[in-house]
């Protein structure tokens, strides 16, 4: 099962046959994932990877029944692209590209209010159910199929958290990398609540960082709602006040951006709140042991 | 980026929002003359010299003075320009002022009392929309406004559907309790303000205050402006604004080498591939008992180039006593850094820094082989753990 991707999914790639499209498309192919096309303005008709390139994701869709598409596209297009996914009735769009203006996204979300889709990203490392679908620009050898889901604003963090799972001799069911921007598709709760519903999952890692309101947001709802032990560590416990830590979203703006203020909400509603990211690994495998799953 | 106030004053107008008239002047020379030019124009008897730089507060710093005079102004600009104004929001050591702007004097006395307000248009991330924040406490600190007195800040959501309309920007203007003119004047002031941070990509207009003036005009004493950079490639006109002067020299460089440069004040400099990452090893330093000197992400290919690049923009720092290199390997291949590290090690010459290095992911263990077998005086560790108990152990 898992969440999102996986090993039936009908992937497309939006972007496919520029460089990042290609590199990371023939990376995608190389791990299994089931890669059936892609989508290049003006290039329909052509094959790429071995693969069938279409004018619009409406073609591709209709010639390939794709139902999740990745995309690789420049900032300056690429609210677009998520837009002509949505409308093609894509139901994962997973967007890679980072530095789209503010105010596209603003109207993304509001284009995709009444649309079928989940969007993921933009700004994120793409989504990956190990052993199954790899769906963005992570490595794939890190990856061990087994049942700690992750979520996480941050890239190389998610790297970070997934290596330290594999060492405890554990492994992930689905880790989805929500994306560092203002303004995302899929919110820190959201995806939590999926892994949290999602039966081959037994515990939940949630990575953070300053800036914004989902973290708080996210552990009230486990509070609320979880039935599995979740692991949190929030980045950025020494960042300066008003200064943007690379990512766009990553800046303390008040009191409750700051990383102590979510790690305390996070404690205070029964998350494992670690100090340390070398320490993200060992708790999860501590947590599991108390209820019983290993 | 930020720009300075006469630059966010010159986009307001330019989209029909009133504002405080004034001139810019780099010598006190050119602030009298400034200062006449702007009484022809609006016949303002008095002067009000503002220090321009990029941070608030700067009333508090002494960089902003009433000038009743054409002496008064020459004095006044003399003593501000040049000077290191500090202010709570520029540290300690303070922010050399380069420019004043000399602007009219608008709280001149008339048929009615003028007062102050707070407005702000800015994005709530929450629900993925623009928002106008307003308050009857202008001219004040709004943190503590929010702090003492919520009750007196107001949010007007903006549906992106459609865009700010009639009735909100009506709503504003009673709420800050206006009637007539000046009633009149807030609406076509709120509808001119949204307007211009629609069509500049801005990230944050904040006019602290927002003046009534005392024959019942409504504009903007002052305004802080800040842009989406991810934005400023469709606003030539504006991305040309930005002051590199008023930014760290370091970071201006760092940005021209493609690396994310942040300065701070701690001990042990660190380099690492990922913002989230890098926040990540921030926060290991300080656990590790040191304190981190900078943020500083290479990006996704960090190669011999960006290493050595990072080297010598670290290095700048004296208060720098260790570098932690820190690389999650996946796209990128772990002994190419190690190579990277070395050679950056070796054209730099003498590093009078330990240097450790933390490779991970792709090719770990090679890495660490080379760089272990390279001579050079270099920790290696492959577990984060083992990196934090060698910062520990260097700072020792």
């Amino acid at each position: 099962m898992s969440v999102l991707v996986n090993k039936n999914s009908k992937v497309i790639v939006q972007g496919f046959t520029g460089s990042e499209g290609t590199f990371h498309a023939s990376q995608m192919i190389e791990y299994g994932t089931n890669v059936v096309g892609g989508v290049t303005p003006g290039k329909g008709g052509q094959h790429h990877l071995e693969l069938p390139v279409f004018n619009t994701v409406a073609d591709a869709v209709k010639e390939t029944g794709a139902d999740v598409s990745i995309i690789f596209v420049p900032p300056a297009f690429a609210a677009d692209a998520i837009m002509e996914a949505a409308a093609a009735g894509i139901k994962v769009i997973i967007c890679i590209t980072e530095g789209i203006p503010t105010k596209d996204m603003i109207q993304v979300k509001e284009y995709l209010k009444d649309k079928s889709s989940r969007l993921i990203g933009p700004n994120c490392p793409g989504v990956m159910t190990a052993g199954e679908a790899k769906v963005g620009i992570m490595p794939g050898f890190i990856f061990t199929p087994g049942r700690v889901g992750i979520v996480s604003k941050s890239g190389t963090l998610t790297y970070e958290a997934v290596d330290q799972i594999t060492k405890q001799n554990l492994g992930q069911s689905t880790a989805i990398g929500i994306g560092g921007d203002p303004i995302i598709g899929t919110t820190t709760k959201e995806a939590v609540e999926l892994l949290m519903n999602d039966p081959e999952t037994d515990g939940i890692i949630m990575i953070g960082e300053i800036g914004g309101g989902m973290e708080a947001e996210a552990a009230r709802w486990i509070q609320a709602n979880g039935t599995k032990p979740v692991v949190g560590f929030i980045a950025g416990q020494t960042a300066p006040p008003g200064r943007r830590m690379g990512h766009a979203g990553a800046i303390v703006g008040g009191a409750d951006d700051t990383a102590a203020a979510k790690m305390k909400i996070m404690r205070e509603c029964g998350i494992r709140v670690v100090e340390s990211p070398a320490e993200i690994g060992e708790a999860m495998a501590e947590e599991l042991k108390k209820a019983g799953k290993i | 980026m930020n720009i300075h106030e006469y630059q966010g004053k010159s986009i307001l107008k330019s989209f029909g929002v009133r504002i405080q008239e004034g001139i810019v002047a780099d010598t006190p020379e050119q602030a009298v003359e400034a200062a006449k030019k702007l009484q022809a124009e609006t016949g303002t008897g008095w002067w009000v010299v503002k220090a321009q730089i990029h941070a608030g507060g700067r009333g508090k710093g002494g960089g902003v003075k009433l000038a009743k005079s054409l002496d008064d102004v020459k004095a006044l600009s003399d003593q501000i320009i040049g000077m290191q104004l500090v202010t709570p929001q520029t540290g300690p050591q303070g922010k050399k002022v380069n420019k004043v702007l000399i602007a009219q004097d608008v709280y001149y006395p008339g048929e009615s009392k003028t007062s102050e307000f707070y407005m702000s248009v800015l994005l709530d991330r929450a629900k993925g929309r623009n928002i106008i924040m307003y308050s009857t406490e202008g001219g004040m600190d709004i943190e503590e406004v929010a702090e003492h007195t919520p009750e007196k800040i107001f949010k007007e959501e903006i549906d992106p559907k459609v865009g700010l309309q009639g009735f909100q920007a009506r709503k504003i203007a009673f709420n800050l309790g206006l009637s007539g003119d000046a009633h009149k004047d807030m609406v076509k002031f709120v509808a001119a303000l949204y307007k211009a941070y629609e069509a500049t990509d801005s990230s944050m207009f904040e006019i602290n205050p927002v003046l009534k003036t005392s024959d019942n005009k409504i504009l903007a004493v002052d305004a802080k402006v800040n842009l989406d950079e991810n934005a400023l490639y469709r606003h030539a006109d504006i991305a040309a604004m930005r002051d590199e002067s008023e930014e760290d020299p370091t970071e201006v460089e760092a940005g021209k080498s493609n690396l994310n440069y942040v300065k701070l004040d701690g001990n042990v400099g660190c380099m690492v591939n990922g913002a989230g990452l890098a926040m990540a090893t921030m926060d290991i330093i300080k656990l590790a008992g040191g304190e981190p000197a900078n943020f500083l992400d290479v990006g996704g290919t960090a190669s011999a180039k960006t290493v050595e690049a990072a080297f010598h923009i670290i290095l700048k720092d004296p208060n720098v006593k260790a570098i932690l290199i820190n690389i999650f390997g996946g796209i990128v291949r772990c002994d190419r850094v190690a190579q990277g590290v070395i050679d950056a090690y070796q054209n730099i010459g003498n590093i009078p820094v330990p240097i450790i290095v933390r490779l991970q992911g792709t090719n770990a263990v090679e890495a660490k082989k080379l760089i272990d077998e390279s001579g050079l005086k270099v920790y290696s560790a492959i577990q984060l753990k083992d990196a934090a108990e060698l910062v520990t152990k260097v700072l020792a």
